[in-house]
């Protein structure tokens, strides 16, 4: 219990959200995000509500993650150990832009991937020296077979899949739980006014449907859940199939 | 840093009259306010919490409309003085859920709790105790805004007051409200002390609306004005008080401040709108009055103050033509004959109103806008049946005029511009400040055009 939940995208709905069920549950927490001032304003919030110690950290994720010093910044605000870790930080931009901008296309796979990849090679030697803990990546269902229509995006999430998986592997016998929560489309300024989105999840839900993956160590969660059947309809369809498709 | 892009939506009030096409724009994270309200594809904006005025107050008829529910953090907490700072979306029934188990609740008391911080400073709420505690304004000691330029500015009392008072019920016309400092009331316990009584007819309410609610904290009396003849504007008065603590019966002295939640109900769609007429409308009243028993009560807070609360989405009884609030103050001096002249009026067009309120109101805040004023208040429900109720709710604003009393701009959704500076002296004020503020009427709303207080679009 004492060994605070790191939070990274913790300004983002997700992350906010899976702050408070954290929270609520008395774990101290550290929030990262691009702005600490409005980090710091998540921070009081849980402390207020849930008399918890809460904390803002600065984290820009292509820079910080592979900064040894962010990490030790990091670490002496966690008081040395860590509780568990959230991965809610992530870029979409348009498809149409990112095709035609290549700095784009690097920033969102570093902001999405790299970077992923990067601190959890930090955080993973920690957990396992403590034998216990969590890492939690929020992927997506883009990820799980690449659509025409975003599979730049969906390229980044492949990669978090397959990064989860494996680490989970690793991790698994130090004990540590590591889940992959794939959403569907989710009700975040990501979607907002976008076209064709459809069965928005509140990003409580998807916080909460994390939480309780967690709970269970269930490697790979979707949601809603329904997702789980749609995306196995979509990877099973045959290619000559799937080509075909306005997706 | 962008605005993000717009979702058009058909937005209406609580009322769901009118209803308009806005291009509505949902930050996330308070530092992007200053986007959306600069965005140069943002000619006018207006914020909105909860919707909960019933006309037109956060529509922006095909223009666009900020969606602040996002912005609901708690920021601090003083267990001392019971200020509460808080980010303008945190609705009052958050705070209440927070707050109360802690011995605090929210210093006034609106029709219901369902309503955004940021809504209850614009509207400058009032509740059944004004009389004794005034409207939310009062209770404030500092509101942050984000204005035209895009600059977070503060202000209170002390520091620029003249933003300050035309922000309280300004109706969100002078900028983004973001934050608030609210003081909270301490409060022993969750209950109340009610005591119940009835009138037969519109003399005696009114003789016992001016002389009895200001012997109590908190008082809400319901109205008939569909009856007519011999109990016409009879009433049910429901006053109430704080209960202190060794008051309580034994079982809930131990967890004073703890009450059971009511069982929701809720009202899955929009009735049909033959269901509501003058019979049903007629049976209801008269099953009202006889339900009220007079009498004292121990009640909790939340069916004393927010028994409506319990059904949610209560206006859906309305059907889809909606309902128009029509909430007026008459100052004390007129409020007798006032009072009986509308109510005639109303009860003689067979107009049926299902909830008629009546409350005496104390004295004015410094809100430039504000729609208190001591007197007399009423506020009723009209189903909404066509152009022939405006016609009778603009009749009815010629009586309130000529008694010096006015409308309330957060239920309002006909008033005519010509009114408004006749009901609201400090007009001028308030659109002095705006214009140095927000000199090219960045903040507009379909409210304000209406009104005058904006230009056309």
């Amino acid at each position: 219990m004492n060994a605070p939940i790191v939070i990274l995208g913790a300004t983002s709905a997700i992350g906010q959200a899976f702050a408070r069920i954290v929270a609520e549950r008395g774990h101290d927490v550290v929030l990262c995000a691009r702005c600490e001032v409005e980090a710091e304003r998540s921070a009081r919030d849980l402390e207020v509500r849930y008399g918890v110690a809460a904390s803002a950290l600065g984290f820009e994720a292509t820079g910080d993650a592979a900064d040894p010093l962010w990490f030790e910044r990091l670490r002496a605000r966690c008081g040395g150990g860590f509780g568990g870790v959230f991965i809610a930080h992530g870029a979409m931009c348009e498809e149409s832009d990112a095709r035609r901008d290549s700095t784009l296309t690097a920033r969102m796979i570093d902001t999405n991937l790299t970077s992923v990849a990067q601190v959890l090679e930090r955080f993973a030697p920690e957990l396992e020296a403590a034998g216990q803990g969590f890492v939690c990546v929020v992927s997506s269902v883009a990820g799980d077979r690449g659509r025409a229509s975003n599979y730049l995006y969906g390229a980044s999430k492949a990669g978090l899949q397959a990064l989860a998986s494996g680490l989970r592997a690793r991790l698994a016998r130090a004990g540590v739980r590591v889940v992959d929560v794939r959403p569907g489309f989710v009700d975040t300024s990501l979607t907002w006014g976008r076209p064709g989105v459809f069965l928005a999840a509140a990003p409580a839900r998807v916080a909460r449907d994390a939480m309780r993956a967690i709970d269970r160590d269930r490697a790979v969660v979707y949601s809603p859940f329904f997702w789980r059947w749609i995306m196995t309809i979509i990877r099973w369809l045959p290619d000559s199939i799937f080509k075909r498709l306005a997706l | 840093m962008s605005a993000g892009r717009p979702r058009t939506q058909r937005l209406s009030g609580w009322g769901a009259y009118p209803v308009e096409r806005c291009e509505v724009y949902r930050p996330e994270r308070s530092r992007d306010v200053r986007d959306v309200v600069t965005a140069p594809a943002v000619r006018h904006v207006i914020a909105r919490g909860q919707g909960r005025a019933y006309g037109d107050a956060s529509l922006n008829a095909g223009a666009a409309v900020l969606d602040a529910t996002r912005l609901e953090r708690v920021l601090g907490f003083d267990a001392d003085s019971g200020v509460l700072h808080c980010e303008s979306a945190l609705t009052l029934s958050e705070i209440i859920d927070l707050f109360l188990p802690r011995g605090w609740f929210f210093p006034v008391t609106p029709g219901t709790k369902f309503i955004s911080v940021g809504g209850a400073v614009a509207a400058d709420v009032h509740g059944k105790n004004h009389l004794r505690d005034g409207s939310i304004g009062r209770h404030l000691d500092e509101l942050t805004l984000v204005l035209a330029d895009g600059e977070r500015v503060t202000c209170s009392p002390q520091i620029r007051p003249e933003l300050f008072w035309a922000t309280i019920g300004g109706m969100g016309l002078t900028g983004v409200i973001l934050d608030a400092k609210i003081r909270l009331k301490r409060v022993e316990t969750a209950w109340v002390h009610g005591r119940t009584e009835r009138t037969r007819d519109l003399d005696e309410t009114l003789e016992r609306v001016i002389e009895g609610d200001r012997l109590h904290g908190y008082a809400v009396n319901w109205i008939d004005c569909v009856t007519r003849g011999r109990h016409m504007g009879r009433a049910v008065l429901l006053r109430a008080d704080e209960a202190p603590l060794d008051t309580l019966p034994a079982k809930h002295r131990a967890a004073p401040h703890r009450i059971a939640p009511p069982v929701p109900l809720v009202v899955p769609f929009r009735l049909p709108s033959r269901v509501l007429n003058r019979y049903t409308m007629r049976v209801f009243n008269e099953l009202v009055y006889r339900a009220h028993r007079p009498g004292a009560s121990l009640a909790n807070y939340q069916s004393y103050f927010y028994p409506l609360d319990a059904v949610h989405h209560w206006n859906r009884i309305y059907g889809r033509r909606g309902v128009l609030q029509y909430q007026i103050v008459v100052p004390t001096e007129q409020a007798r004959s006032a009072m009986k002249q509308i109510i005639g009026r109303i009860t003689d067009a067979r107009r049926a109103s299902f909830l008629g309120v009546i409350k005496t109101l104390g004295d004015q805040g410094d809100g430039l806008l504000s729609f208190p004023r001591p007197g007399l208040t009423l506020s009723l429900d009209f189903p909404y049946t066509g152009p022939e109720l405006i016609h009778l709710l603009r009749e009815l604003d010629d009586l309130v005029l000529d008694a010096g009393g006015r409308v309330y701009l957060a239920k309002d959704a006909c008033v005519r511009a010509e009114h408004v500076p006749l009901m609201y002296p400090n007009l001028e004020r308030f659109l002095a400040v705006k214009k140095q503020v927000d000199p090219e009427e960045r903040f507009s709303s379909s409210l304000s055009r209406r009104l005058g207080l904006t230009r056309p679009a």
